[in-house]
């Protein structure tokens, strides 16, 4: 029997209590999601039962530890469509894996004039590993345009991939403006050029359906803590012939096949990334998650969350004096919007909703020159997951609604 | 409601001091001037400084931010003019303890009107915002050069 998605917000303890004498109103999933008891359980039963060094014991409980961190990169492979499990490689999360892309990958194809394409979209995670591997080999970064309601800018696009272009890395949704980049269009374009294609999927991995050989990436990050595993666990999935030619950067144990004096051998990919004993109860989490949301169905969580958005963009753009970032169409809007209210510094917005219960971002998103596209200094943004529901929704516009009440009439 | 709880950070002389703030502009001959970024939020504050006899004859800040640190920047200004930098370094101390919730007794004769900020110790999240024109007119006096610089906001600050 198929729960309903109403009912999986039980599965989270920690939306179950009050903040600041308001029932918590979690709106800040773009940070960071929730997570269900199924994942917290595993780490524990891992722990309780199971916890022992990977790879390299010959006893029981490392022998069982191994299967259940191995098991989890065919959970990878299948949750994101990637041909073979060797190509998931563990990472700490999405900046890792594209620091390693650009590191690895980078330094040794990108040389002197080549060109590297992004666009304005980008987190500071996908922008300043490209800018210090241009300054590293003379490389030049180039930015694809947006248009004006925030979409990835086709023509710019055209225009900015080139004969000379090497790598264009791109998020696959934003996480400011809500928007989902056509990576399937760029990566031809990409590969026409012979360019090869990095996606950011941060944002988009935890909220619909992601498959990488129908968009035709070429590398593809995202982190684990975003879709409700925990903290520290990523992974970078590259193609084979890729990642078999990119030098590994962390040496050490776990990831040789043969040392002697004066020189190692290494393992095969994903291993030869590995180095070092890795987050084993991170990965296990991993797995626990991708059960959770796989056995909801991720067309079924980016319907709920679609709902959502059809419901609250339209209710803040009707609230006099808030701007809407990204598109006003809830068709082209994921569950991520940003929003400023007039007169008022997104702090202050952010403090004032805290009092009401509601907690939603504030700041910069770490993407500076995308604020800098809009013409703000910071913008506020509320990011909604599986187990947000309309009243959660409805709270944030009534919230939004008192606060523009209090610092407008000042009732000091 | 919850928002009543607001009241204890967002004062009316805080709320003032936002919208109209104090010595906002620049000064053509600064002795002392310095930028101060707050990584965390992107927010960016200059405070310029005339020196004269070992006293803030004038001081001026610019930038944009919230309302805390708006706030903050423009009481930081009425306070330390007049004031030699040896003051201002207990000033500034004074106020770092006051918002992290640890006031010295006298912090209200140390601080004056700014000691009204003292609210913002219950919104630790706020401190850095609060805090951001204080270190900065710290830092720029401790600079020496005519040069603007740009200082550095520690994590732990």
């Amino acid at each position: 029997m198929v729960k309903k998605m109403s009912e999986y917000r039980a599965d989270f303890p920690i939306l179950n209590q009050t903040v600041n004498d308001e029932p918590l109103v979690y709106l800040d999933n773009a940070a960071t999601a929730q997570k269900p008891r199924a994942v917290v359980q595993a780490i524990t039963n891992y722990y309780y039962h199971d916890n022992a060094n990977v790879h390299r014991g010959v006893h029981t409980l490392a022998e069982r530890a191994t299967q259940e961190f191995e098991a989890v990169r065919d959970k990878v492979a299948k949750f994101i469509n990637a041909p073979s499990r060797e190509e998931i490689v563990y990472t700490k999360g999405t900046t890792e894996g594209l620091n390693w892309v650009a590191a690895s990958y980078g330094s040794t194809h990108v040389k002197a004039g080549d060109e590297i394409v992004i666009s304005y979209l980008e987190h500071h995670s996908n922008l300043v590993p490209w800018q210090q591997l241009a300054k590293k080999t003379g490389a030049i970064l180039k930015y694809i345009d947006l248009l004006p309601d925030g979409e990835l800018d086709l023509t710019s696009a055209r225009r900015q991939i080139t004969d000379k272009t090497a790598i264009v890395s791109l998020t696959q949704a934003s996480n400011v403006l809500g928007v989902v980049n056509p990576i399937k269009k760029i990566a031809a374009l990409a590969h026409q050029h012979g360019a090869i294609m990095v996606v950011d999927g941060a944002q988009s991995t935890p909220h619909f359906k992601v498959d990488v050989q129908a968009m035709d990436a070429d590398f593809y990050a995202f982190s684990g803590h975003k879709l409700m595993a925990p903290t520290g666990i990523g992974v970078l999935w590259g193609k084979s012939e890729l990642l078999a030619d990119m030098p590994p950067l962390e040496f050490g144990g776990e990831m040789i096949d043969w040392v002697q004096l004066q020189k190692t051998t290494f393992k095969a990919a994903p291993w030869k990334f590995e180095g070092g004993t890795q987050n084993i109860a991170g990965v296990i989490g991993l797995g626990a998650a991708i059960d959770y949301l796989s056995a909801i169905g991720m067309d079924r969580v980016q319907k709920h969350e679609q709902q959502l958005v059809n419901y609250l963009l339209p209710a803040l753009l009707e609230i006099p004096g808030v701007t809407v970032y990204g598109p006003h169409d809830p068709a082209k809007h994921s569950g991520v919007i940003s929003f400023n209210l007039a007169g008022l510094h997104p702090h202050d917005v952010a403090t004032a909703l805290d009092m009401e219960g509601v907690a939603v971002r504030a700041g910069h998103h770490c993407a500076q020159p995308l604020m800098e596209w809009l013409k703000v200094a910071a913008t506020a943004r509320a990011s909604l997951y599986l187990y947000n529901n309309l009243a959660d929704a409805q709270k944030l516009v009534e919230a939004i609604k008192a606060t523009k009440e209090f610092f407008n009439h000042g009732t000091i | 409601m919850a928002l009543s709880k607001l009241e204890n950070l967002y004062r009316q002389m805080i709320l003032d001091h936002a919208m109209h703030p104090h010595h906002y502009g620049f000064l053509k001959a600064a002795s002392h001037k310095l930028e101060l970024r707050n990584p965390t939020c992107g927010d960016v504050l200059n405070v310029q400084v005339i020196l004269k006899n070992n006293k803030v004859a004038q001081v001026a800040f610019s930038g944009s931010g919230c309302t805390i640190s708006q706030a903050s920047a423009s009481m930081m200004t009425d306070e330390v003019l007049g004031k030699t930098p040896q003051q201002i370094e207990k000033m500034v101390t004074t106020f770092s303890k006051m918002v992290t919730g640890n006031p010295p007794q006298n912090y209200e004769e140390i601080l004056g009107d700014a000691s009204v900020l003292e609210g913002v110790a219950k919104f630790p999240a706020r401190i850095k915002c609060a805090t951001l024109a204080w270190k900065a007119i710290y830092q720029a006096l401790a600079n020496d050069q005519q040069e603007s610089t740009v200082g550095f906001m520690r994590h732990d600050q």
